[in-house]
């Protein structure tokens, strides 16, 4: 128990003395999770669309591919990245191993098909009360999708919410492609395990109150836009 | 827009729905499609208006085959009203913006006012009465500027006064030429509004008679049986 409620102090101290290289790590993880977020829901919530609004054979399959992908191991994502940005890669001209580049990049994949699989299910459903009068109403299908999109901006805020809470906290596969440099490539998650296997376990315990405070203040945030423009009646 | 129907059958899995159907309706007025539940009523009106594929036959309005053309020239309101999850202003503006009005707030505010919908401008669409929401439904169609307006059974679950709202927005905008295909299964209804009637029984038309004539005499045996209150099957 002491070391639970050192752990809290250690925290809120860490928090209070503005101690540079935790805000530096929590700038970092934000900055990398928020671009991986950022980029599955340019990605994503079109391809959500479109395989919610479209019928073709085999979409089941897609289906099931894409809803399976939503449980990708993040230590394989990072493996994949880890390969394609390696020297030896088809990417590795690219020089982002043991970048933030490359830790959004593995962040984007891992989060995209959640982005993409649940957004589906939103707009899919929004989809079937409005086909008949999109039809009706001769609307091409752009439009349509930029409207169930708009219209089911509540569901897909918390879709991105989602997508948000699975990067944040995963280590897998930022690990591997981040390498965990200190002031380079270093984020709370990553941080964390490098305490533990310190036997730190006070300040690892520490920092992942801190994570957690961070995304209490992230959720909080987007759910106080989301009530600021999105009236619960329109939700 | 004068429509003429010739040999019109929808089936599903073999299963015949509808028809054959011939039929013709002229050009303006209110046309009622009555008839028991399961006669065709709303499977008619979705092929009328080009939102399922008719198995087989013709459908013409003016002249011309069913196209998109046409059907921009045509609205449908639905027994639910399906409403965008935005302001009641902005469900009219969509349909405004689809067919490029000009001066989109000026003809907005005219239709609001004509649903008598001015007060309620920037409320969500969804927290609106059934009877305002059916209201917003029609005028939303009418923002498309529609020559053929279908209205299925737009009356449907809404109390005494609310009907009465509707029924007014629809003879104002029949008097401004706009033809309306309504399906009710109210006689009542039918008999304020309509100038003819369409009876459908087992998905064919048993009679197409001006409605002073129908509710007098009717021709078939299934109208005068429905009419009387008696159990069509």
């Amino acid at each position: 128990m002491q070391d639970f409620a050192g752990a809290f102090t250690l925290a809120f101290s860490l928090l209070a003395s503005f101690d540079a290289d935790l805000y530096e790590i929590v700038g970092l993880s934000l900055q990398v999770t928020l671009s991986a977020v950022l980029i599955a829901a340019l990605i994503g919530l079109p391809v959500g669309a479109l395989i919610a609004t479209t019928r073709f054979p085999g979409r089941g399959l897609v289906i099931v591919v894409l809803n399976t992908l939503m449980g990708l191991p993040p230590v394989v994502i990072g493996l994949l990245v880890y390969m394609a940005l390696s020297n030896a890669g088809p990417l590795g001209v690219l020089r982002l191993l043991y970048t933030p580049g490359a830790m959004i990049i593995a962040q984007a994949l891992l989060v995209t098909p959640i982005v993409a699989a649940l957004s589906r299910q939103v707009i899919e459903d929004r989809h079937g009360e409005c086909a008949e009068l999109f039809r009706s109403m001769v609307v091409s299908w752009g439009r349509a999708i930029a409207t169930l999109l708009w219209d089911a901006r509540a569901a897909l805020l918390t879709v991105a919410l989602a997508g948000f809470g699975r990067a944040i906290a995963e280590v897998g596969a930022v690990i591997i492609v981040g390498g965990n440099i200190n002031h380079v490539t270093r984020v709370m998650t990553t941080a964390i395990a490098l305490e533990t296997s310190k036997g730190d376990l006070a300040l690892a315990l520490a920092l992942g109150i801190v994570l957690l405070i961070v995304a209490i203040a992230v959720n909080g945030a987007v759910s106080a836009l989301r009530a600021g423009t999105v009236p619960a009646s329109h939700v | 827009m004068p429509l003429v129907v010739e040999g019109l059958r929808y089936a599903i899995a073999g299963r015949p729905l509808l028809g054959p159907v011939d039929l013709r309706l002229d050009h303006g007025g209110i046309t009622a499609v009555m008839g028991p539940n399961g006669a065709g009523k709303s499977v008619l009106l979705r092929l009328l208006h080009g939102l399922v594929r008719a198995s087989s036959g013709r459908i013409s309005w003016a002249g011309r085959a069913l196209d998109d053309g046409i059907r921009r020239r045509q609205a449908m309101v639905f027994q639910k009203p399906v409403l965008l999850r935005r302001s009641v202003a902005a469900n009219i503006d969509f349909a405004l913006k689809l067919r490029a009005v000009p001066d989109i707030a000026g003809r907005r505010d005219e239709l609001m006012r004509l649903a008598r919908l001015d007060h309620v401008a920037q409320r969500p669409a969804r927290v609106l009465s059934g009877g305002e929401q059916q209201r917003l439904a029609i005028v939303r169609a009418l923002a498309l500027e529609p020559d053929v307006l279908f209205l299925d059974e737009p009356t449907a679950s809404l109390d005494p006064a609310a009907t009465l709202a509707i029924e007014d927005l629809a003879k104002t905008v029949r008097d401004r030429g706009v033809k309306i295909i309504l399906i009710t299964h109210d006689a009542g209804q039918a008999r304020r509004l309509a100038d003819d009637i369409v009876f459908l029984h087992g998905g064919r038309v048993t009679e197409h008679t001006p409605a002073t004539r129908f509710f007098e005499r009717p021709a078939s045996a299934e109208a005068a049986a429905f009419l009387a209150g008696k159990i069509v099957l």
